[in-house]
């Protein structure tokens, strides 16, 4: 009744190809933006900005860049952990060298390195695929978290082996360090997600995108109609890796502020990211935020229902919340390869005859 | 130089486990195309199991007031694992039939976190020293007459993995069943068209690869206690498996002792050099050395693309 686009004409190209066609797709997009910035921050506090709202953003983030590899490209990498670790440990040393470098800046300039450093390790799949380049980018994880951990020079010989974010300020606000304001950090990640979010729906709607999907379908054919696979996939490894990189600055800096490199960017990281993709909907930009949203609620919840309602042991919950996590996986494969992602599209199928279906 | 030796040998020993994981990987593989990302929490959940049935902590020995000995605790084991490959076969890879490899192998990580989780609720997850018997401490003989020092537990480990692969190489070359394997192996329709069942072949291959997962849990176990970190071992064996060839058991085994002796050797003369610990990365990056050089592995199949 409301959701329908019955008299909405496109005039010209513009309209046409617009990321919302719909106007009421637009109103709703503009309602969401305006909640996310300017009603959240009023009543945001530290728990919810810790525990659900950054945490969020931080994977949605980070699933968007492995959601380009994986469900644009087709490339499976198991080493999302390690390049966070990258990102973390390339903001760490610029910070702490170029102290007048301007925060924003500085995370950008950690996303170009972990780009780089993704394109060394995505070589290989100039080779191989599949779960052989799977393989290979866990060679990426091992090393390189092994690297942060025993070369002193990354963590400045701070004696643990522990690197702490410093203090920065972005217009005069603090945004890292315990004494930040939860609705500073929490504006500041929302800013970066928002405009890497639609730099990569404009992305993946181009000629590179166009390229990924074409190599994901089938690379021999994608290479007869031609498309170079080199650049490609190497794209594809160097766009994702910068934004796992920013994903892993902004974890490291605003999230943890303190970081361990076997703790914090472990081999988990990298199946929870993936997880997300593989819940939220592969090749799907929408798709990646409502995967982290619900990986990042299932714990809470199950937390809140098993140990607070019911009084299980915590680690009866945690133990509940892996299982529970292999059986979704399991589930989505089986029943909707394309994740939440298309069960909101059918949603909105449905939406627009409802509550008149004929 | 005795020193290299002893480092060789217990390169080798280390090897034998990774082989004994990688081996359930290659069956799984030949068969069904499946990449079992699993393989490494079957061997924890076998050891769980069997720990369970024969010591006197578990709920075999609450609900029956007694415990199995060993090998009775095996054979209980063996049906446990027998039913969770039925299981499998029923609820997962029946619907998953003819999806890309890519779709199999991420049900398989998430069939890892299940038998996991699961793991953990049945059986509690702390770390059980597993005692079924095998000898332990360092073989005499050798220590005495040689000045070596190597673990009884390994050598048995070794004989056992070679027993393994030889009754394993019978039963796929003379047994009908095994022939059907490697029909099924060489191609699905064809198998289907000549009257063998997918899925009891399914459910066997996944049966036999829970026997090796036992083994390789049994072997583990004794060696270091049930942990979760035996899951971890799978992880190691996909280097293995990379090096060896995703399609060859004689592979699966040379895979594992290289990637053995390599990483005890590197750790040994290498690791002090650079800061230590690099066993957690090296036989990773050989394997990513050997992908650039030869993608198929030492004794895999040659990979041949068409459009």
């Amino acid at each position: 009744m409301f959701y329908r686009e019955a008299g909405q004409f496109k005039t010209s190209y513009k309209a046409d190809q617009a990321i919302f066609t719909i106007t009421q797709d637009r109103f709703f997009i503009g309602l969401f933006l305006i909640a996310a910035f300017v009603v959240v921050p009023i009543f945001i506090n530290d728990y919810w900005a810790n525990a659900i709202l950054i945490h969020f953003l931080v994977y949605a983030l980070a699933a968007l860049g492995l959601n380009i590899l994986t469900g644009y490209c087709g490339q499976v990498s198991l080493g999302t952990g390690g390049f966070m670790a990258v990102g973390a440990y390339a903001s760490y040393k610029l910070v702490t060298s170029f102290p007048e470098l301007n925060f924003i800046v500085a995370i950008l300039l950690s996303g170009g390195i972990t780009a780089l450093v993704g394109v060394v390790f995505g070589l290989p799949s100039l080779r191989i695929k599949g779960f052989y380049l799977a393989v290979a980018t866990l060679a990426a994880q091992f090393f390189l978290v092994w690297l942060f951990n025993k070369v002193g020079w990354f963590f400045n010989y701070s004696p643990t082996g522990m690197i702490v974010s410093p203090p920065r300020e972005i217009f005069g606000f603090l945004v890292t360090g315990p004494e930040a304001n939860p609705a500073v950090r929490y504006l500041f990640c929302l800013s970066f997600v928002t405009v890497f979010a639609l730099a990569a729906k404009n992305i993946v709607r181009g000629r590179v995108g166009r390229s990924w999907m074409a190599i994901r379908d089938m690379d021999i054919a994608a290479e007869l109609i031609g498309i170079r696979p080199l650049e490609a996939k190497l794209t594809a490894f160097a766009v994702s890796s910068f934004y796992i990189g920013v994903a892993g600055a902004l974890y490291f800096n605003v999230w943890l502020g303190t970081a361990e490199p076997t703790e914090a960017f472990d081999i988990n990281q990298s199946f929870f990211v993936l997880f997300i993709i593989i819940i939220g909907g592969l090749g799907s930009i929408m798709g990646s935020f409502m995967g982290a949203a619900f990986m990042v609620l299932i714990p809470i919840t199950l937390k809140t229902i098993m140990v607070d309602g019911m009084g299980f042991a915590v680690g009866a919950a945690k133990h509940a919340e892996v299982m529970l996590l292999g059986t979704l996986i399991i589930f989505f494969l089986i029943v909707e390869p394309h994740g939440l992602a298309r069960l909101w599209q059918i949603l909105k199928e449905k939406l627009r005859k409802w509550p008149f279906p004929y | 130089m005795l020193f290299l030796l002893e480092t060789v040998i217990s390169g080798l020993m280390a090897g034998v486990m990774y082989s004994l994981v990688a081996l359930g990987f290659v069956l799984i593989f030949k068969a069904s195309g499946i990449f079992n990302f699993a393989q490494g929490v079957f061997a924890l959940f076998a050891g769980l199991a069997l720990y369970d049935f024969i010591s006197t902590e578990g709920w075999f020995y609450e609900l029956f007031g007694f415990a199995l000995p060993a090998w009775l605790g095996i054979i209980a084991t063996m049906g446990v694992m027998v039913i969770v490959a039925w299981l499998v076969e029923f609820l997962v890879l029946r619907h998953l039939v003819n999806q890309e490899p890519i779709i199999l192998f991420m049900s398989t990580i998430g069939l890892a976190y299940f038998l996991e989780g699961l793991g953990d609720v049945l059986f509690g997850s702390d770390v059980k020293p597993l005692d079924i018997g095998l000898p332990q401490g360092a073989a005499d003989y050798l220590l005495d007459n040689y000045n070596l020092y190597v673990e009884k537990l390994e050598v048995v480990a070794a004989v056992v993995a070679a027993v393994l692969v030889i009754v394993l190489a019978v039963f796929f070359q003379k047994t009908r069943i095994g022939r059907a394997l490697r029909a099924v192996a060489d191609d699905h329709q064809a198998a289907l068209s000549v009257g063998i069942s997918l899925r009891t072949i399914w459910v066997i291959v996944w049966s036999v690869s829970g026997f090796v997962a036992l083994v390789a849990g049994v072997m583990w176990g004794s060696k270091s206690g049930i942990q979760f970190s035996l899951s971890l071992i799978a992880l190691k064996a996909l280097p293995v498996l990379i090096l060896g060839g995703f399609t060859s058991v004689p592979g699966a085994i040379i895979g594992g002792l290289i990637i053995g002796v390599g990483e005890k050797v590197a750790e040994v003369y290498a690791g002090p050099f650079v800061g230590g610990a690099i066993e957690n990365w090296f036989a990773y990056m050989l394997a990513l050395g050997f992908l650039l050089i030869r993608p198929q592995g030492l004794f895999g199949e040659k990979i041949i693309e068409r459009v």
